[in-house]
């Protein structure tokens, strides 16, 4: 009689994180039976503490690296697995943490720890395509979990995610709801952000502040104009394309703009 | 055949929202939401925007209050109608594996009919144009056709122009003359009724009226004529479709995609634009499903082929969309595109104006 086949391992690395991305693995609670079924989780800390030996088949990397020691071990992890998908804007992104990357890291482990002489670490975050290929990213801070599953069914399907890359305006508008930036409500980056979230924020009154990072061909720079309009003076535009993408391309250059 | 033409009251406008609630239409109408008039249900008079108005103008709008208690003193906002005749997302089927193999559900069309409240004529335009593309064409879709039977038209008389309103120059507006059941005119406290179809004018007769004066319908011209001569915008539609086609190098198209966002928001707020995007995606219980969810030309994956993108410049997309919306369209379906509603230019968020780019393209 023929084995059944095996089913493929799931490994979930985190680096520098909140570990608010693969949280939304766990809170998956309807669908988790079926990822539980569909793969063999290997490697889940967060999860279990039962950890098989790899090669993995998916691997996904929460977390930007901070560290010589991740350098190092982020080089182990591409090695064991066939495929890697980043999840989060840390890992895809640099991450809140890639604030360090404009200013002297020394000054702020002086301040923030009481010992700062025991830490070690780099002077940059970089996500994780900075150092191995990477085979999918996915956006947001935090992902959306169904977006989530949808990369996950895709990838053990091995066929395309269906993500669009569009604005986050498409989705505002499919909602129906009514936009805050023309109705003078709030400023919003839902033009030049990724869609992903379902444009959450715009439906409870408030902007987009750009958590998914940028859309494909964003243009920033048009929309500064409205942005100031709305209320945003230089420094708020300086602060909001680097808040947790910040070293996404068109944010970087465009936070870049508006101040040093 | 002719229809005799009515004056109600605010009682019969109750009682016509009434009376299609009772006949069974889920009945949809203006009401203010957001900060903004929008369509959603209405149960009555009560919800409709009594009193406010909105300003208009490229990339903005604003809710304001009149000086008078008007239902209908305001333009088109937000939403269109297509969003309930062509939803922003639809289920199509679902297959499940089962011992069979697989079984394959279509999903139900809905059963409930719709009485749509206060269309005004660019909007009568508007689903003209959408039932040439779904029901006239080779190819009927289904679920537009589902929607669309059996709509109960109340169009209005606009009474006031938005600031991006240019229906005078399309030819679409403002009074309504065809494609409704009924037409209402608002005077202060009253309505002339027009009806516009057998079922319209077997409706009015049932609710409390006057027969119309002579002094009534010429009240009715003078508030139509008042409204196409205060509109927010002027585009000179002839010629157009060989201006653009004539100037697919016009360094004006450089321009604009330098402001444009390629957010995709004026296609989503176009009363016209259908196009959709069509996915199947599997879940790991092994059933597939199909969606259709409303795509944009400003998207990169919109023109995707084998090996990439046919339109990856903003350029090429913004000039897709324009030149499909006053040219290409013609050539397709035998009308403009665009019925003038003005909505792509106060809901860009960088305002950026059609009528302003084809006066650009001329020269002017
Ligand atoms: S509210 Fe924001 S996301 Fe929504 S349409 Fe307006 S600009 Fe786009
Ligand atoms: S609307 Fe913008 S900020 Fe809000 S959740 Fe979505 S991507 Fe993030
Ligand atoms: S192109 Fe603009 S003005 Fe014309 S119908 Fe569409 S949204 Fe209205
Ligand atoms: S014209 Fe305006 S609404 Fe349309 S895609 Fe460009 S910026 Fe967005």
């Amino acid at each position: 009689m023929a084995k059944p086949p095996r089913k493929p391992k799931l490994a979930v690395w985190k680096f520098a994180s909140c570990d608010g991305c693969q949280l939304s693995l766990l809170d998956c609670e309807d669908e988790l039976l079926a990822v539980a079924g569909a793969v063999e989780i290997a490697y889940f800390p967060e999860a279990t503490r039962a950890v098989l030996k790899g090669p993995y088949d998916v691997s996904l990397v929460e977390g930007s690296v901070t560290t010589q020691h991740d350098a190092e071990r982020l080089l182990e992890v591409r090695r064991q697995s066939r495929r890697v998908i980043t999840i989060g804007a840390c890992a895809t992104a640099g991450g809140i943490q890639a604030l360090r990357n404009f200013k002297d890291v020394v000054g702020f482990t002086s301040v923030v720890y009481a010992h700062p002489e025991f830490i070690e670490t780099l002077a940059t975050s970089t996500p994780i395509s900075a150092h191995v290929e990477v085979d999918y990213e996915l956006r947001g801070c935090p992902i959306d979990k169904h977006q989530l599953l949808e990369v996950l069914t895709a990838f053990l399907n091995g066929r395309r995610p269906n993500i669009p890359a569009h604005s986050v305006c498409v989705d505002c508008k499919a909602r129906g709801t009514v936009c805050v930036l023309v109705r003078g409500a709030a400023a919003c980056l839902g033009p030049v952000t990724h869609a992903g979230c379902g444009a959450i924020c715009p439906a409870y009154n408030r902007g987009c502040y750009g958590c998914f990072g940028p859309k494909e061909t964003p243009n920033p720079v048009s929309l500064a104009p409205r942005l100031v309009d709305a209320g945003m003076d230089k420094t708020a535009l300086h602060r909001v394309y680097r808040t947790f993408n910040p070293v996404a391309d068109a944010f970087k250059k465009e936070s870049e703009r508006h101040g040093a | 055949m002719s229809y005799h033409p009515s004056v109600i009251g605010l009682d019969g406008l109750a009682a016509l929202i009434e009376a299609l609630s009772g006949d069974g239409f889920r009945v949809l109408g203006p009401t203010v939401r957001d900060d903004a008039i929008v369509y959603d249900d209405i149960a009555g008079v009560d919800d409709l925007p009594a009193g406010w108005t909105d300003e208009q103008d490229g990339g903005r709008y604003r809710l304001k209050r009149r000086d008078d208690k008007a239902l209908f003193g305001y333009a088109v906002g937000p939403h269109a109608w297509k969003r309930f005749l062509h939803p922003p997302l639809l289920r199509l089927w679902r297959a499940e594996p089962d011992a069979a193999g697989m079984t394959l559900t279509a999903a139900a069309e809905p059963d409930e009919r719709f009485a749509f409240f206060g269309v005004r004529s660019c909007e009568l335009h508007a689903i003209a144009i959408q039932d040439k593309v779904f029901l006239q064409g080779p190819y009927v879709d289904p679920h537009y056709k589902a929607r669309r039977e059996g709509v109960f038209l109340v169009a209005v008389n606009c009474g006031t122009a938005g600031g991006t309103c240019f229906c005078a120059s399309m030819n679409t507006g403002p009074k309504a003359t065809a494609g409704f059941d009924l037409a209402l005119t608002e005077f202060p406290g009253e309505f002339l009724v027009e009806p516009g179809s057998d079922a319209g004018a077997a409706l009015l007769a049932r609710l409390p009226q006057r027969a119309a004066t002579a002094a009534d319908i010429e009240r009715a011209r003078a508030v139509s004529e008042r409204t196409a001569a205060s509109m927010g915008r002027h585009m000179q539609a002839d010629g157009v479709h060989d201006l653009l086609l004539d100037n697919l190098e016009h360094k004006r198209w450089d321009d604009v995609a330098a402001r444009c966002l390629s957010c995709g928001n004026c296609t989503q707020v176009c009363p016209t634009c259908f196009c959709t995007a069509v996915s199947d995606v599997n879940d790991l219980s092994g059933a597939t499903e199909r969606t259709r969810r409303w795509d944009s030309c400003f998207s990169v994956d919109f023109s995707y082929i084998h090996g990439g993108s046919v339109r990856p410049s903003p350029r090429s997309r913004y000039r897709q969309w324009m030149t499909h919306k006053l040219a290409s369209w013609e050539d397709q379906f035998g009308t403009s595109g665009c019925v003038g509603c003005g909505r792509c230019i106060t809901w860009c968020p960088v305002g950026i104006d059609i009528t302003e780019e084809v006066r650009a393209i001329r020269g002017e």
